[in-house]
C-alpha cells in the first residue's frame, strides 16, 4: 500500500505501524469506567470505509486518521490526528461520495 | 530410436541433418538459426556427464541440442519425464543446480541460463535417473492416488512416524536443499515510474515504445533474459522486417530514452496495492558466481502510476495416455527451441492440436527439416488452410482424431491415433507437439482479488475488471492474432502515459498477416489408455479429478486439496484449466459453474534469500553500540545484547574464575568504593512548552507540578489499560522544561505514545518533545567515592557537595575544563550515586576521564549483572516485574497515584479485579538455608502444600547472589504477599528440580532507609 502522509507525501506502508480504530474519543477524565471500557476495548470490524489510526514511525511521526477501505484497500483520505475534528465532517462527505 | 513395429506407420529414419561441425558434439543441434552464438561454446554437466551449448541456450535448449530426452522423475510415481515446455511454465524438467551451498533444487531447466561449468543434476531418482528403483512396476502407484494421505496408511497408528512417513518421504519428492548457509548476497531496492509495462512481447513492446515517446518514466520488466517474448521464437515479418529485427529495433529505439529503464531477466511476481509491484532481477544466476560486490538476485519493489500487463499466455497440454512421456511436449515450445535455439526436439513428430495455432507448428517442423508424420486434429473440420499446409508438408491430416496413448518408456516411440471412424492406427515419432489451446496469463490481475471470467470464444479465462491503475493487452486478455496485440499494446501504453499527464498517441502498428486462433475445446481424450496427466509436477491424472468427484471433493477448491492439483512450485500453470474443466465435464456442469482459478503471489518462486535481503544473521536489525564501546571493548568487557544495543555485562579481569566473580567484585567495588556505568542506553526525551508540565501529569500517574527547578522524580507510566507500562526518571531543568528516561526496552514505545497522546488525545497542549537518546553520553558514577571521583572532573566553579547538590538534585555543570554536561543525584545502585550527561560525542573522552581520575580511589567499571544485582538488592522493579500484568497496587506504587488529576490509565486502574485484596504483589524473599541458590520462575507454595496449580500462589520473578549480603536474594510475586512477611513457604522449579524453603521479606535488602542515599 501507499499512504500519502499529509507532512511527507506518498510513502510505502512500511514506513507506517497500524494502531487501529480513529473513531474513539478517549473521555472526559472524570467520565464512569464505564465509558473508558467502552473506549479501550470493543472494537467493530468493519467490511468497507473505515477510519483508522496510523503512525508515520518511520517519517515524521505524525499520527494520521487514514479513511480506508478494509475490502479493496483503497484510500479516501488521509488526515492528522491533529486535523481531524476540523476535517471530519469534509472527510465522511469523500468516505461515502 | 530406431524402434519400428509391425502393423505401425512409417519409420524413424536415420539422417542427420545437421553438419559435421556442430553434430560431434550437440548431435540434435539444427545445421543453422537461432539467437544463439555458435562461434563460442560453453561446456556444462547435466548428471556428471559433459555436455556442450552455446551462449543464448537455456539448459533445456542445450539438454535438446545434446540429444537427452530423459531429464527427471516425477514427484510421486517416479515416470520419466522430458521437458515439456520452453518457459516458466515448465512442469516437468526439474533439476538441481550447482553443489553444496549453492545447490538449488527443483529449477525449471527452461529459465536456467547455460553458463561454462555449469553443474545440473535430475531429481527424484534412485539409484539413477535410467534406472529408478522406485518406478520399477510402479509398485507404490495404487496407493498414490488422489487423497491417499487422507485414507491410505492411517492405522496402526504408530506405524505412522516410523514406517509410513519415512517410506512416503523417500518415495515421493523432489530436489534436495542445499547443505549449508547462502554464501551469495541478495539484496532489495525500489524503483518508481509513470508507466511499468509487464512482459515485453508485441504487446509490451508496442506499450513501452508508445508511452516512452511521450516522455514518460517507462520500466520495462521481462523475466527472459531477452526481449521480444513469443516474438523471438516467431518466423514471420512484421511490417517489412523479420520478427527479431523489428525486437531488434523497438528495442534500440526504447534504449535512446533515458526515462526508460529495460529490466531483464526480471520476473514481476506480484500485484499489490495502489501500484505497487514485487519483481525479482536474476543479476547473477546466469554466470557461476556473482563478481565481487555484487549480488545474486535483486528483490524489487516497483512503484507505478499505471501499469500495462502483456504477460501473454501459456499454451495447455492435452489429456491423453503417456502424454508425460519424454518427447510430448508443448507444441509452442518445439517452435521455440527450433526457431529460437536451433535446436531439434525429435526428428518425426507427430502434432496433435485442438486450434488453428498448428499452422505455425507445421510450418515451423517443416521449415527445420522434421518429418511431420501425422496432425491429429479432435475438429471434425480442421481449417482448410491448415490441411492443406500440412498435406503439403507431407503430413497425414487425421480430421476429428485423437491421440489414445503414446508408446515408449524413456522417449516416445510412437502414439497410438484413434481416428474419426473409431480406427486405432500407431505411427512410429519421437515427438508428439500437443496443443490444447492458451490460457491468458492472467495471475498478476487476480493478485488483489479481482476473478477472471470464461470467455468461450478462446476456451480460456480472461481478466474480468482490471485492478485499478492496470490494464491489460495481447495474448494476456486473450488476443492471440500478431496484428491486434501490438494493436493493443500500442493503445494500453499511450493511453497509460496520457493518463498520467503525457500527451502522445499509440506507436503506428506495422502491417502483419492476419493469423487463426479458433479453437474447440478438447479437455480429454475419451477412451484413452494408460495415465493421462492434468498435473504433470504433482502427478494427478484425469481419474484422480473423477475419483475426487466421486467422493464429493466437486468444488474447485477441494479438488486441488484433495487431489493436490495445482500445488506445488508451478501452481498448476499448465494443470488448472485441464483440470477444472474435466471436473465439469464429469459433474455436466459449465466451467463457470464450477468455479474459476485464482492466484496469489508469486507468480513463479522467489526465494526467501531474495525477499530477506540483506537482512539476515546479524545484519538482520541494526546493532546500536553505546558511546563508551570502543573504551569496553579495548578493556576486554564481554557484551550482551539488550534490544538493538550491545551493553558491557562485566568487565573480567585477571582474578575472575568466571562471570560470577567479576560481578561480584564490582558490586564489592561500587558498594565500598565507586563504580562507573554506561547507561546511554535508557531512553531520553525532551520534553519543551508551557504545558510541559500538564502533559507529564497526563503521561505519569504521580505528581508533577509540584517538582521544583532542579529537581529530579521518580515516574511511573500507565497504559489506558490500568496496567503499568514503564517507569523512569524526570527531570525539571525550567520552568517549561523537562527531560524524562525510559527504560531501555521501552523507549521507543513510550516516544509512540507521547506522540499519540499529544497528537491524538491532546493538540491542544503547548508541549513539544524529542528523543535525545543518542545525543547524550551518559555514566552512573555510584558508590560512597562517587562525589569525590566527580569532584575530580567537575569543574571548580560548581558546588556539589551535599548540602549545594542533594540527593535527587539536577543541574548543568561544565566538566574538564568547559564541557557542558548535566548533573543528576539518582541512584539505582542504592549508593550515593550520580548521573553525567554529556554530549554524545566526548562519551568516549569523559569514560576515560573518569577512570584515569578514579584510579587512586579504586574506581572499576561495572556491567548489567552488576547493575542487577545491586537493583534486586534494593528491591527496584524491573523488566520481569513490568511484564504487563502488574499494576502500581501490585509493586507496592498505589500511593504514588494521584487519583485527583487525570492520567493515562487512572480510570481502569481502578478496576474492581485490579484492586482485589488476593492479587499476586511484589515481595522478596530469602532462602532459610544461606547456602541454597533462587531461580527465576520457581513458584510459590505453602510449606506442607503438594505441589500443584491449585497451590500455586505466585512466582520468583527476579533473583540474584547479593555479595554484600553473602546470600542469594529474589524479588517475586505472591498472592496477598505484603499481608505475609515473615511467612515461611517453598518455592519450587519443576524445570530445574529445585525445591528451596524462604521468607518472605520486604523488597529492599539493603540500606531500606536510603541513609547511603543521602549520604
Amino acid at each position: 500500500m501507499r499512504i500519502t502522509c499529509p507532512h511527507c507525501g506518498e510513502r510505502d506502508v512500511g514506513e507506517f505501524a497500524y494502531y487501529g480504530d480513529a473513531t474513539k474519543h478517549r473521555p472526559d477524565g472524570s467520565s464512569e469506567l464505564a465509558a473508558f471500557i467502552e473506549y479501550v476495548y470493543p472494537r467493530d470490524n468493519p467490511a468497507g470505509p473505515h477510519r483508522e489510526l496510523w503512525y508515520h514511525v518511520g517519517g515524521c511521526r505524525g499520527w494520521l486518521v487514514v479513511n480506508r477501505d478494509t475490502r479493496s484497500h483503497e484510500i479516501f483520505g488521509v488526515e492528522t490526528a491533529h486535523d481531524r475534528r476540523a476535517e471530519g465532517a469534509r472527510n465522511a462527505v469523500a468516505a461515502n461520495p | 530410436m530406431s524402434t519400428t513395429s509391425t502393423g505401425m506407420e512409417g519409420t524413424l529414419s536415420r539422417r542427420d541433418a545437421s553438419p559435421p561441425a556442430t553434430s560431434a558434439q550437440q548431435p540434435a543441434r539444427l545445421a543453422s538459426g537461432g539467437l544463439i552464438d555458435r562461434t563460442t561454446t560453453l561446456s556444462f554437466r547435466f548428471d556428471g556427464r559433459m555436455l556442450s551449448a552455446h551462449p543464448g541456450d537455456t539448459l533445456a535448449s542445450a539438454l535438446i541440442a545434446n540429444g537427452v530426452k530423459l531429464v527427471g522423475r516425477s514427484f510421486k510415481y517416479h515416470r520419466p519425464r522430458g521437458i515439456l515446455s520452453a518457459g516458466p511454465e515448465e512442469a516437468n524438467a526439474l533439476v538441481e543446480l550447482r553443489s553444496g551451498a549453492r545447490r538449488e533444487p527443483n529449477t525449471r531447466a527452461t529459465v536456467v541460463e547455460v553458463f561454462d561449468g555449469l553443474e545440473a543434476a535430475s531429481q527424484n531418482r534412485w539409484p539413477s535417473l535410467a534406472f529408478d528403483m522406485m518406478a520399477a512396476g510402479s509398485v507404490f502407484s495404487p496407493f498414490l492416488a488422489a487423497g491417499f494421505y487422507y485414507k491410505t496408511f492411517m492405522w496402526p497408528a504408530a506405524f505412522w512416524e516410523k514406517v509410513y512417513e519415512p517410506l512416503i518421504r523417500r518415495a515421493a519428492g523432489l530436489g534436495r536443499a542445499p547443505e549449508g548457509i547462502d554464501p551469495d548476497h541478495y539484496e532489495k531496492a525500489f524503483a518508481f515510474c509513470d508507466v511499468l509495462v509487464i512482459g515485453s512481447g508485441p504487446a509490451g513492446l508496442m506499450a513501452a515504445l508508445s508511452a516512452a515517446r511521450s516522455g514518460a518514466r517507462v520500466i520495462v520488466c521481462e523475466e527472459d533474459f531477452r526481449l521480444g517474448g513469443r516474438l523471438l521464437a516467431e518466423r514471420g515479418s512484421i511490417g517489412n522486417e523479420t520478427a527479431l529485427e523489428f525486437v531488434r529495433r523497438v528495442e534500440g529505439e526504447l534504449r535512446s530514452f533515458p526515462d526508460v529503464r529495460l529490466m531483464t531477466r526480471t520476473t514481476l511476481f506480484g500485484t499489490y496495492d495502489h501500484g505497487t509491484y514485487g519483481a525479482l532481477e536474476r543479476v547473477n544466476d546466469h554466470v557461476a558466481l556473482p563478481p565481487p560486490f555484487e549480488p545474486r538476485q535483486r528483490a524489487w519493489r516497483i512503484v507505478a502510476k499505471r501499469c500495462v500487463l502483456a504477460a501473454g499466455a501459456l499454451e495447455r497440454p492435452l489429456v491423453f495416455g503417456n502424454n508425460d512421456r519424454p518427447g510430448v511436449m508443448l507444441a509452442g515450445g518445439v517452435r521455440t527451441y527450433i526457431n529460437r535455439f536451433g535446436a531439434r526436439p525429435g526428428r518425426r513428430a507427430v502434432v496433435f492440436a485442438n486450434n488453428d495455432d498448428a499452422a505455425n507448428v507445421i510450418a515451423d517442423l517443416h521449415a527445420a527439416g522434421i518429418e511431420i508424420a501425422a496432425l491429429v486434429d479432435p475438429r471434425s473440420t480442421a481449417s482448410p488452410s491448415i490441411v492443406a499446409l500440412a498435406e503439403k508438408s507431407g503430413a497425414r491430416v487425421i480430421a476429428g482424431g485423437v491421440v489414445t496413448r503414446v508408446l515408449g518408456g524413456h522417449a516416445v516411440r510412437a502414439a497410438e491415433v484413434r481416428a474419426a471412424d473409431g480406427r486405432t492406427r500407431r505411427i512410429a515419432c519421437d515427438l508428439v507437439a500437443m496443443s490444447g489451446g492458451f490460457s491468458p496469463n492472467v495471475h498478476l490481475a487476480t493478485h488483489l482479488g479481482g476473478r477472471p471470467v470464461w470467455n468461450e470464444t478462446i476456451a480460456g479465462f480472461v481478466p474480468g475488471q482490471a485492478p485499478r491503475l492496470m490494464s491489460i493487452a495481447g495474448a494476456a486478455l486473450g488476443t492471440y492474432d500478431l496484428a491486434r496485440c501490438l494493436e493493443a499494446g500500442a493503445k494500453a501504453g499511450a493511453e497509460a502515459a496520457d493518463a498520467v499527464g503525457f500527451q502522445t498517441r499509440p506507436a503506428a502498428i506495422p502491417t502483419v498477416e492476419p493469423q487463426g486462433s479458433a479453437v474447440t475445446p478438447l479437455w480429454r481424450v475419451r477412451g484413452h489408455r494408460g495415465k493421462a496427466f492434468i498435473d504433470f509436477q504433482n502427478d494427478v491424472t484425469d481419474k484422480d479429478v473423477e475419483l475426487a468427484e466421486r467422493e464429493g471433493f466437486r468444488s474447485v477448491e477441494h479438488l486441488k486439496r484433495y487431489t493436490t492439483l495445482g500445488m506445488a512450485t508451478d501452481q498448476g500453470k499448465t494443470a488448472n484449466v485441464n483440470g477444472l474443466a474435466v471436473m465439469a465435464e464429469i459433474t455436466d456442469r459449465s466451467i463457470p459453474q464450477t468455479g474459476t482459478t485464482t492466484f496469489r503471489p508469486p507468480f513463479t518462486p522467489v526465494a526467501i534469500g531474495a525477499l530477506a535481503g540483506h537482512a539476515r544473521g546479524k545484519e538482520h536489525r541494526p546493532t546500536r553500540l553505546t558511546p563508551s564501546h570502543d573504551w569496553a571493548s579495548a578493556q576486554g568487557a564481554v557484551f550482551v545484547e539488550t534490544g538493538l544495543w550491545l551493553r558491557a555485562q562485566y568487565f573480567p579481569q585477571g582474578g575472575d574464575r568466571s562471570w560470577f566473580d567479576a560481578c561480584n567484585r564490582e558490586v564489592n567495588a561500587v558498594r565500598s568504593r565507586v563504580g562507573v556505568c554506561d547507561v546511554s542506553t535508557l531512553g531520553k526525551i525532551d520534553v519543551q512548552g508551557t504545558d510541559a508540565a500538564e502533559f507529564l501529569e497526563r503521561i505519569y500517574c504521580n505528581s508533577w507540578r509540584s517538582l521544583a527547578v532542579g529537581k529530579v522524580r521518580y515516574g511511573l507510566m500507565l497504559r489506558e489499560d490500568g496496567f503499568v507500562f514503564d517507569d523512569g526518571t524526570a527531570a525539571r531543568l525550567g520552568p517549561d522544561h523537562y527531560l524524562m528516561t525510559t527504560t531501555t526496552a521501552n523507549a521507543a514505545a513510550v516516544m509512540q505514545h507521547l506522540d499519540f497522546c499529544h497528537q491524538v488525545l491532546w493538540p491542544d497542549l503547548d508541549v513539544g518533545f524529542v528523543s535525545v537518546t543518542e545525543q547524550w553520553a551518559q555514566y552512573a558514577i555510584a558508590g560512597p567515592k562517587s562525589r569525590e571521583l566527580l569532584e575530580a572532573i567537575v569543574d571548580p566553579n560548581h558546588d556539589i557537595s551535599n548540602a549545594a547538590f542533594p540527593y535527587m538534585a539536577c543541574g548543568e555543570v561544565t566538566v574538564l575544563g568547559g564541557l557542558r554536561a548535566r548533573l543528576f543525584r539518582i541512584s539505582f545502585s542504592g549508593e550515593l550515586a550520580y548521573e553525567l550527561g554529556v554530549p554524545c560525542r566526548y562519551g568516549d573522552a569523559v569514560i576515560r576521564a573518569l577512570m584515569q581520575k578514579g584510579q587512586s580511589l579504586g574506581v572499576a567499571p561495572y556491567g548489567l549483572e552488576a547493575l542487577n544485582v545491586m537493583r534486586v538488592e534494593k528491591g527496584h522493579a524491573a523488566g520481569a516485574e513490568l511484564n504487563g500484568q502488574t499494576t502500581a497496587q501490585d509493586l507496592g506504587f498505589a500511593r504514588m497515584m494521584m487519583m485527583s488529576k487525570d492520567f493515562i490509565g487512572r480510570a481502569l486502574s481502578q478496576r474492581p479485579a485490579l484492586l482485589e485484596a488476593d492479587r499476586q504483589v511484589l515481595v522478596g524473599m530469602k532462602p532459610l538455608d544461606p547456602s541454597a541458590r533462587l531461580t527465576a520462575g520457581a513458584h510459590f507454595v505453602p510449606l506442607d502444600a503438594p505441589v500443584n496449580a491449585e497451590n500455586d500462589q505466585g512466582h520468583v520473578t527476579s533473583v540474584a547472589f547479593s555479595p554484600s549480603l553473602n546470600l542469594s536474594i529474589g524479588l517475586g510475586l505472591l498472592e496477598r504477599g505484603r499481608e505475609r512477611l515473615g511467612e515461611r513457604l517453598r518455592v519450587v522449579d519443576a524445570l530445574r528440580g529445585t525445591d528451596i524453603r524462604v521468607e518472605v521479606c520486604p523488597t529492599c535488602f539493603l540500606d531500606p532507609d536510603g541513609a547511603r542515599l543521602r549520604a
